[in-house]
This record gives structure tokens, C-alpha cells and sequence, in this order.
């Protein structure tokens, strides 16, 4: 069964649509039990990363989480789940879940672009994501496909082999990271358009193995 | 780099789409959900769909639409039209709308976008602008009103100061729909985009006016708008968005060209 954590964060709506359009069966929680015991998780979110892991602790999701991350279950992070599984956000100075090592930071300053014109902050709209690896979760996205943002932050590992995908915003950050059996994405592959459905196919196909 | 994005938009009344689309696929133009699918399938960057319905009484058919919608597409879209409580901007979201555009409820009680952010966060919240020109005077310093019915109705209010106590109160980005150029096919109103576009750091659509892709060209650059939204150039099958967006390529503007 695949498992998307519900833990106050954001709107689940569109996650579970995208996911029912792929005939996936699907399992809303806030049960730690049902994600220890889940094939796959998707852990997805929008908001400030304080609320958020006040709300994994206070429904005992973030050692569940922990778990299903140590016991190799696939897991899928997006957009904020990108962030919370750091170690520390700079986001209101939170400890993280720490499943990776390295930190989340602000997008910025906001320097002048190629035309003189400011970059807005949040990072909202569709971007490239170049791929640096060939992970099977990547497998049919063509060079050049265009995901959807919606962020004011971003992780950075502290391994450079976890940084998976990166995105030119001002600066270039890494938009997927992952390690083992995680990965997480900055954009949403769930507003993403048929790219991004191909990605969460994908996702639901895969075994959490990756050799990196 | 992040590309510029083009969005169709849709008047809906009643759960039907008013204007008389013209295609050559066999789909009901009439149908907000089959319209949806089709600017979607075409590379639509995004949809907006403002709600026309004249009674309150069919607030629910516009939901219902909307929750039809977001079974079709996998891409954002936004409702705008008749959102005027907590509650209207709660039915539109858990209905699978991305965004939330909140008009003139939102000029008369500025705390809905303050609440609306609050509960569910400043990316779903759009300010939408209608924005008439008027001469500059103590009280409207910018030379541009809040305007409200249509245009029927001036505020009183300047709208650049709106547009920044709009981004104080929350709000994720604005959508800004020139009175003057609506309708008229000749153009953005650049002036107006570029003022208020430099003044908040928030993305931007600009509104009203489109005619030919040159149009988006200057209100994407000269305008510095983010997106721009789009009618009749589309609807009535003048131009495609792929037409649209080869030729903003072309001339050097970034857009997304794979779906």
C-alpha cells in the first residue's frame, strides 16, 4: 500500500488525484504504525518547516518515518518533505528529521536577473531540472522537461553524491536529492504536468534500491 | 532559468464557459472540464477559471467543476469570482484548485487574504486587481483606482498602495487585470504592469488587452510581468499556445516547451 503521510501540512489533494490517475492505491495517514508498516511513502507538505515537524513529532511521524527510512522503504519526498528530511533548516532555525546530512537555506538575495529585473522570491513557475544521475526514478523524462515550483528554500547535502538534480534560479541549488532508498523532490511532480506524472509512475515502480 | 508562463483563462457561468470557442476537435465548448483538458493537452503553463455566476445559489456548481477539473489536469489552476469568506476560499482548495483569487471581497475586507494566508499559505492566495487610470491626485497618487462591478465602481483606493498592503496582508501573487485595455485586443497595459511589478516581490500576471503574441512579449519584458494571462486570442482560435510561445522563443523569452 502506498502511504501519504498526512501531517497538517498543505492540501493533499492534488498528491492522492495524481496518484488515484495512476491506479495507485492510495492510504491518507496520521497513523505511525500504518507508515512503519507502508510499501512506499510519500511524504509530501507546503508551509514552514517549524509547524511542520512540531506537527511529525506531536503525532509520532517523524520516528516512524525514521524507521521506514532505516528499514528501506521507499520514500518520496516533495516540496517541503524535500526539506524536513535535513538535518536543520534555516527556516526558523529547526532541527530536522535528519535523514540526510546538510542543511536547508534561503533562496537568494534577490539579485538582478539577465534583464535588470529582480528574481521573485518564492521561486514560483515551471524550471529545468538537470538530471546528474540516471536514477531509475528519472528513467523516460526527457532533457529539458520543466517541473513546477513553489519555494522560498531548498536542501543542500552535505554529500555532493546526494544532490541528484539541480535547478538554475539566480543561482543553480539542488532541486532532487536523494541517497538509498530516498528521494526527494523541490518541485511538485504532482502539478508537473505529464513529466511529473511520469516521475511518480516511476516512483510507484521502484524498489528503493540505487547504487550510488 | 524560470520560465515565463502563459495562462488561459476561462469565464465560467453556471458551470458552462460563456465565450464562443472555436475548434476543430470534437469537444463541447461549452464544458469548463473538457476546456481544461484541452489547454492542458495544448501547454497551458497553468488555467485560470473566473467564476461569472451571478447567484450565490450556484456557488456549488462552480465547485463541482472544480473538482472535475482537477481530476483532467496535472498542472496548477486558480478559481477567482464570488470568493468572499474563509469558507469560499476552503471549498475551492479541498475541491483541487491550486490558488484562490480573492477581488473585490477582499478591497472591502482586506482581512480575508490575511486569514485565507494564514490557514492555508501565501501560494494559494491571489490577489486579483482590476485597476482603471485615472488622473493623479492626493488620493490616488499612482494616477491608477481600485475598481470594482466591472469598472462600474471606483474605490477610492490607489492601486500600487493596495498591491503592497495586499503583499504585507499575505498575499502569494497578483493578478493584475487593466480596466482600460480589457477587451480591447491592442495591448497590455505596461505602464500600469511594470509599476506595480517593480513594487512588490511577488510574482505578477498581467491582465487584459492581449491581442497578438507581441503583446505578451512586451508586457513579459518592457512590463516585467511573470506570466500573462490570455482570452481570445486563444479561444476564438487565432493563435495556439504553441504558436504563442514559438514566437516568444523566438524572441528570447524563456518558455516551457515540452508537455
Amino acid at each position: 500500500m502506498i502511504v501519504v503521510l498526512d501531517y497538517e501540512a498543505g492540501n493533499l489533494a492534488s498528491v492522492k488525484r495524481s496518484l488515484k490517475a495512476l491506479k495507485a492505491q492510495v492510504i491518507v495517514t496520521q497513523d505511525p504504525a500504518v507508515v512503519v508498516k507502508a510499501e512506499k511513502i510519500i511524504f509530501p507538505g507546503v508551509g514552514a518547516a517549524g509547524q511542520a515537524m512540531s506537527n511529525l513529532q506531536r503525532l509520532g511521524l517523524d520516528r516512524a518515518l525514521q524507521k521506514a527510512w532505516v528499514a528501506g522503504t521507499p520514500i518520496l519526498g516533495i516540496c517541503l518533505g524535500a526539506q524536513i528530511i535535513m538535518h536543520h533548516s534555516a527556516e526558523n532555525n529547526t532541527p530536522c528529521l535528519g535523514l540526510l546530512q546538510g542543511e536547508v537555506h534561503r533562496l537568494g538575495p534577490a539579485i538582478p536577473g539577465a534583464e535588470g529585473e529582480r528574481l521573485k522570491i518564492p521561486h514560483m513557475g515551471w524550471n529545468q531540472v538537470r538530471f546528474l544521475t540516471d536514477h531509475p526514478v528519472f528513467a523516460g523524462i526527457p532533457e529539458g522537461a520543466e517541473f513546477y515550483f513553489v519555494h522560498s528554500y531548498y536542501p543542500s547535502p552535505a554529500v555532493q553524491g546526494q544532490v541528484l538534480g539541480v535547478t538554475d534560479y539566480g543561482q543553480e541549488f539542488p532541486s532532487v536529492v536523494g541517497y538509498k532508498n530516498l528521494l526527494a523532490t523541490q518541485f511538485h511532480p504532482e502539478k508537473s504536468g505529464r513529466f511529473g506524472l511520469i516521475l511518480l509512475s516511476n516512483f510507484l515502480g521502484w524498489d528503493g534500491h540505487y547504487a550510488q | 532559468m524560470l520560465s515565463k508562463r502563459i495562462i488561459p483563462c476561462l469565464d465560467v457561468r453556471d458551470g458552462r464557459t460563456t465565450k464562443g470557442i472555436k475548434f476543430k476537435n470534437n469537444i463541447d465548448i461549452g464544458d469548463p472540464v473538457q476546456m481544461a483538458r484541452y489547454y492542458y493537452e495544448q501547454g497551458a503553463d497553468e488555467i485560470v477559471f473566473y467564476d461569472i455566476t451571478a447567484s450565490s445559489d450556484h456557488r456549488n456548481i462552480m465547485i463541482e467543476v472544480v473538482r472535475q477539473v482537477a481530476r483532467e489536469i496535472f498542472i496548477p489552476f486558480s478559481v477567482g469570482g464570488g470568493i468572499r469568506t474563509l469558507d469560499d476560499i476552503r471549498d475551492v482548495l479541498l475541491a483541487g484548485a491550486e490558488k484562490v483569487s480573492v477581488n473585490s471581497a477582499a478591497v472591502k475586507n482586506p482581512e480575508i487574504i490575511a486569514s485565507g494566508a494564514k490557514a492555508f499559505g501565501s501560494q494559494c492566495i491571489v490577489l486579483g486587481m482590476d485597476v482603471k487610470q485615472v488622473p493623479v491626485s492626493e488620493k490616488i497618487p499612482s494616477g491608477y483606482e481600485m475598481v470594482i462591478n466591472g469598472g462600474r465602481t471606483h474605490m477610492g483606493i490607489d492601486a500600487l498602495w493596495w498591491a503592497q498592503e495586499a503583499v504585507r496582508l499575505g498575499a502569494g501573487e497578483i493578478c493584475l487585470n487593466s480596466i482600460d485595455a480589457d477587451g480591447t485586443q491592442t495591448g497590455y497595459e505596461l505602464k500600469l504592469t511594470k509599476l506595480i511589478s517593480e513594487a512588490v516581490p511577488i510574482p505578477v500576471i498581467a491582465s487584459g488587452g492581449a491581442g497578438v503574441p507581441d503583446h505578451l512579449y512586451n508586457v513579459l519584458t518592457q512590463g516585467q510581468a511573470d506570466a500573462a494571462l490570455i482570452a481570445s486570442m486563444v479561444h476564438y482560435g487565432t493563435y495556439s499556445i504553441a504558436e504563442i510561445k514559438d514566437h516568444l522563443k523566438q524572441r528570447g523569452i524563456k518558455m516551457r516547451l515540452l508537455w
